[in-house]
This record gives structure tokens, sequence and C-alpha cells, in this order.
């Protein structure tokens, strides 16, 4: 583990082309540093997320990204994700191809990328047009023992996953507590590991069965209070509902998404000035 | 679209939805809850008829009992309600694909008489009209849940002769076909739209509408539906909503709103 600046971890370990997984479900998503791949203006990124959210609406919209690969595309509550869809219906700002799979797919990828087998396994669901698609790569085979149909969904191994959680102590150990998604899962399948945290601690007093990435499995760790706002660090914030709310004006139009990006994520120098010029932070 | 004539009832279409949704939990059932109006009926009911309700979000939030309804399937209020969190890959093996899911909630873009749904694209694949969201847990919910809760605003345009692309199984081609592939769970119970309810026939799995909304029009109703709409034989009229009801909800919506209102302010360190 070596605790460096996010703008130092990023410009370190995620290159052009990588397949990059900012993983955390609606709880902890790591927006100050996918805010920082914008702002070193990363190319040909293949984005992976169970839900794109707003972080990949923006970094999409920016042209961070050449592909995508996710189970449910949407505004949580709210709608659309309007850069998304103009990604894929009008090729706006580029072309993105799109990897799509049922939550319970990546779940089981992501699992399978973190427990080094090819592929993991799940009971079938009955007959949708989801396994015709282009790119969707799952195959029906027979249980050996029980001639159960199943499904066999490849791995997921991210050359590098990102993730924000709540701390980090002294040797560089992470803890993760509440909604965790499969962040654990998508940490252990990747190559390489970055974390941001709200806070550095002496000791993390976590319960015997935490989730706790231990020191050795994580390539850096960033201290970044707020990091994962708008989305929330359970005791730290809440989720900023009003911003998802508001999102969807700012995201709907070419013009205006794009001032918003210029005025609040390229023109600041680090997230702290992000949450200050929204007044989240004084 | 809304041919609902010169009837002026005192309480929205969408609170007669989520009322009539909330009727159909019954008191300590396992549900895996949708976010927007499948997740307002569930607190209703839990909050008026069925305290016992279990609340499942695919969040990893089980047994949760929030005070205000999240935007989001993984608000924070979920977490700190609920029994225990657990990770989604669990979630989806252990509670849904392990078969310990009663009831699942489903909304889409389209649906057909056999009750497939569509929340993938409008238009056709490779090049939409409109690009939607996708499918999340719809496709495991609607084949592993014991049985399935359907909620949609009902036109012609929504409830569709053929889908565009079918996310989740219904009935498939009906009459029988989706027992005979051996699916898990037993697949939609009720569709319940702005009109009233529709149900699977018990012989073709076709829907078919079961009840009617107080004001509401058979000739609405089968306006609204993209194909040649069936009609049971003992067409119910349902009652118009208990005041109880009406209260419990709009209470809810209104400490929602409130909370979903707070300014967040973050401290940072010096």
């Amino acid at each position: 583990m070596a605790l460096m600046k996010l703008a130092e971890a990023i410009e370190q370990h995620v290159r052009d082309g990588q397949s990059v997984a900012l993983e955390g479900f609606t709880h902890l998503i790591p927006f100050a540093a996918g805010h920082e791949i914008v702002r070193q203006g990363r190319r040909d990124l293949h984005l992976i997320r169970m839900t794109p959210d707003l972080i990949y609406d923006q970094m999409i919209g920016m042209g961070c990204a050449s592909q995508l690969t996710f189970s449910w595309g949407g505004n949580p509550g709210v709608g659309s994700l309007h850069r998304l869809r103009d990604a894929v219906e009008k090729q706006w700002p580029h072309p993105l191809a799109i990897v799509e799979r049922s939550h319970a797919e990546m779940a089981v990828a992501y699992q399978a990328g973190a427990s080094g087998l090819p592929c993991g396994l799940m009971r079938s669901y009955v007959d949708t047009d989801l396994a015709r698609l282009p790119g969707a790569h799952v195959e029906e085979i027979a249980c050996p023992f029980s001639g159960d149909s199943l499904t066999a969904v490849p791995a997921i191994n991210p050359d590098v996953t990102i993730l924000h959680a709540q701390q980090t102590d002294a040797e560089g150990n992470v803890l993760i507590r509440g909604i965790v998604g499969a962040m654990k899962e998508a940490a252990l399948a990747a190559r390489c590991l970055i974390v941001t945290v709200e806070e550095q601690v002496e000791r993390l007093h976590a319960d015997m069965n935490a989730i706790v990435l231990p020191r050795w499995l994580v390539t850096a760790v960033c201290i970044v209070p707020g990091g994962a706002y708008p989305s929330y660090a359970q005791g730290y914030y809440p989720r900023d509902n009003r911003f998802y709310l508001a999102w969807d004006g700012i995201a709907r139009d070419r013009q205006v998404f794009r001032r918003w990006m210029e005025r609040h994520v390229l023109a600041v120098r680090d997230h702290a000035e992000f949450l200050r010029a929204l007044k989240v932070a004084a | 679209m809304n041919a609902r004539s010169d009837f002026a009832p005192a309480y929205t279409a969408d609170e007669m939805m989520t009322v009539t949704a909330a009727q159909q939990l019954r008191d300590g059932a396992v549900c895996f809850v949708g976010i927007g109006l499948p997740s307002a009926a569930c607190n209703l009911a839990r909050l008026t008829h069925a305290p016992n309700l279990v609340l499942i979000y695919e969040s990893g939030t089980v047994g949760t009992r929030p005070g205000v309804l999240p935007l989001s399937i993984g608000d924070g209020e979920l977490a700190e309600t609920a029994d225990c969190v657990v990770p989604l890959p669990e979630i989806f093996a252990h509670y849904l694909q392990g078969g310990r899911v009663d009831v699942g909630f489903l909304g889409a873009a389209q649906i057909d008489r056999y009750g497939n749904l569509n929340s993938t694209v409008i238009g056709s694949y490779a090049h939409p009209h409109v690009r939607l969201p996708g499918a999340g847990g719809a496709p495991e919910i609607a084949t592993f849940a014991r049985e399935v809760l359907i909620v949609m605003k009902q036109s012609a345009r929504s409830f569709v002769p053929r889908l565009d692309f079918r996310t989740s199984c219904g009935f498939l081609d009906g009459a029988g076909q989706r027992r005979a592939r051996g699916c898990p769970g037993s697949g939609p119970r009720a569709v319940i739209t702005d009109f009233g309810v529709l149900r699977p026939n018990p012989a073709s799995d076709e829907l078919e509408l079961t009840a009617l909304y107080p004001g509401v029009t058979l000739e609405a109703a089968r306006a609204a539906t993209g194909w040649p709409l069936r009609v049971a034989s003992d067409l119910e009229r349902l009652a118009v909503p208990e005041p109880a009801d009406l209260d419990c909800l709009r209470d809810l919506h209104a400490r929602t709103r409130a909370a979903h209102d707070k300014p967040v302010r973050i401290t940072l360190p010096a």
C-alpha cells in the first residue's frame, strides 16, 4: 500500500485504453476519483460498473470511455442518464460500445474474477433477449451432477478497480461500512486497486466480521474527505438527493452539461475545491 | 389519453395505484422491492395492514423499515433501519436465487398480453429510438420470486401487442409455457395500472381485466391497451381508497419530501 495524493494515483495507475471499474452501489461512489480521471483527460477507457450513475454519465459525456459494461443505467428514482443515452442513441461525443448484463450476472462475474475462476455460474433465467445480445457472452450449460440448466458468465477482471471507503488505518488497511454492493468482489478481481477514504485513523475499530480490505491488497490509498459526494458515505454525510434531481436538468443539454463540467470539474484543482464551489463544504 | 369522463375523485391515479398495489401484499410475506411506486406501496402496506412484511431492497438491505421513502435503491435510510445489510451478490444468490423471496415487484416501459416485460430499448437494439436504463435485477426477480406484481401506467404505447425487446419473462407465449420450461417462480399474479387490475387467465395465461377503479370506463381501459383486451366475466368494481390509507400515504410522501429537501453539508478538515 502506498499513501498518495489522488492526482498521483490516477497519473500512475490509470492509463488510456484500460478497463476500469469504479464500484459502490449507490453508496460510496468514487466521484472524486472519476473527476480526477476527467481532469487528466483519460481516453478510450472500458468503464465497468453495475449502475453507471452520475459519475459515468459525466465521464462518458466528457469523452473518457469507448466501452461500457453495466447492468442498470438510469438516474435512480429520477429517470434517464442523458449523457449515456446520447452516446448510445446519437454517438455523442463519440460511439460507445455497450456490454449489457443483469445485476446477478455482474455480481457472479465479479465473484468469479475475485476467485480466480474463468467464469461463474448461476441458475438460468428463462428465455429473454438479453442472452441473444451481441457481446452477451453467456452460455447455457448442464450441471454435470444434476443435469440442471445453468448459465455460465465470464469473469470480470478490471485492470483497475477504484473504490471510496470510510477509513484507512496507519498501516493502510481499509474499512467499508454500510451498503457495500459488489465492492469487495470488484476489489479482489482487479489487478490494481485504488481506494479513496474519508479519513485516516490510528486504528480501525471494526467488528470482527466487518469488511476490511487488507493493506497488501491495496495499491494506493488517497485521503479524500467528501470523495463520494453527491453519493454518500454512511456515518459521514447523506446522499444529496437534491443534486441527483438537479442533474437531470444539467445533463439533458450538451452545452449546459459541458459548461457545468468545465466550471465544476475541469476548472477546479481537486475535490475539496469542487465541494466548496458547490457550497456543500465551507 | 385519460378518458375519465366527468368523475373528479379526491385522490390521484398514483394514489389509487399505490393503495391497490399495497392491498396485494399479505402480512409476513418476504418482498423484493423496486424503487418508486412499488416502494411506496410496500411501505404503505407495512404501515397499515401488514406490519410484519419483510422488505428487501437489491442494495442488500434486508428487513428494512424506512421512515421516509428512499429516492434511490441504496439510500442510507434503508441501511440504518435494516435487520442486516449483506453484500449484493448474496442478495441475488442466497435470497433471490435461493428461493427465499415471496413477492417481487416490477415495472417496465412495455408489457405484452402474457406479462413479458421490456425495460431495455424502444426501437431496435442496435439503433434504439429510446435507450432505457436496462435490466438491473428484473430478469432474475421475474424468474425466481414466487410471484410477481407489476405496476405500470396503462396506454396503447406501453401495453403492446409485441415487445421491442424482452428483458424479463412473464408467461412467455402463454398456455403453460413458463411452467413447462421449469421456471422456479409462478410468474405475474397481477398487473396494477391506473385503470384497474389485470390478472392472468389460469388456462391461457393471457392477462385479462379483472377490476376497474371507480369512475373508469371499460371503453377507456380497452382504448389504453394495444391488444384486444379480454375482460373477466366477474369484473370487479373497486371501492375508493380508505381515508386512513390515503392519510398514511400522504404523510409518508410529506416526510419524504422534507427529508429529500434537506441540504447536505460536509465538514472538511482544516
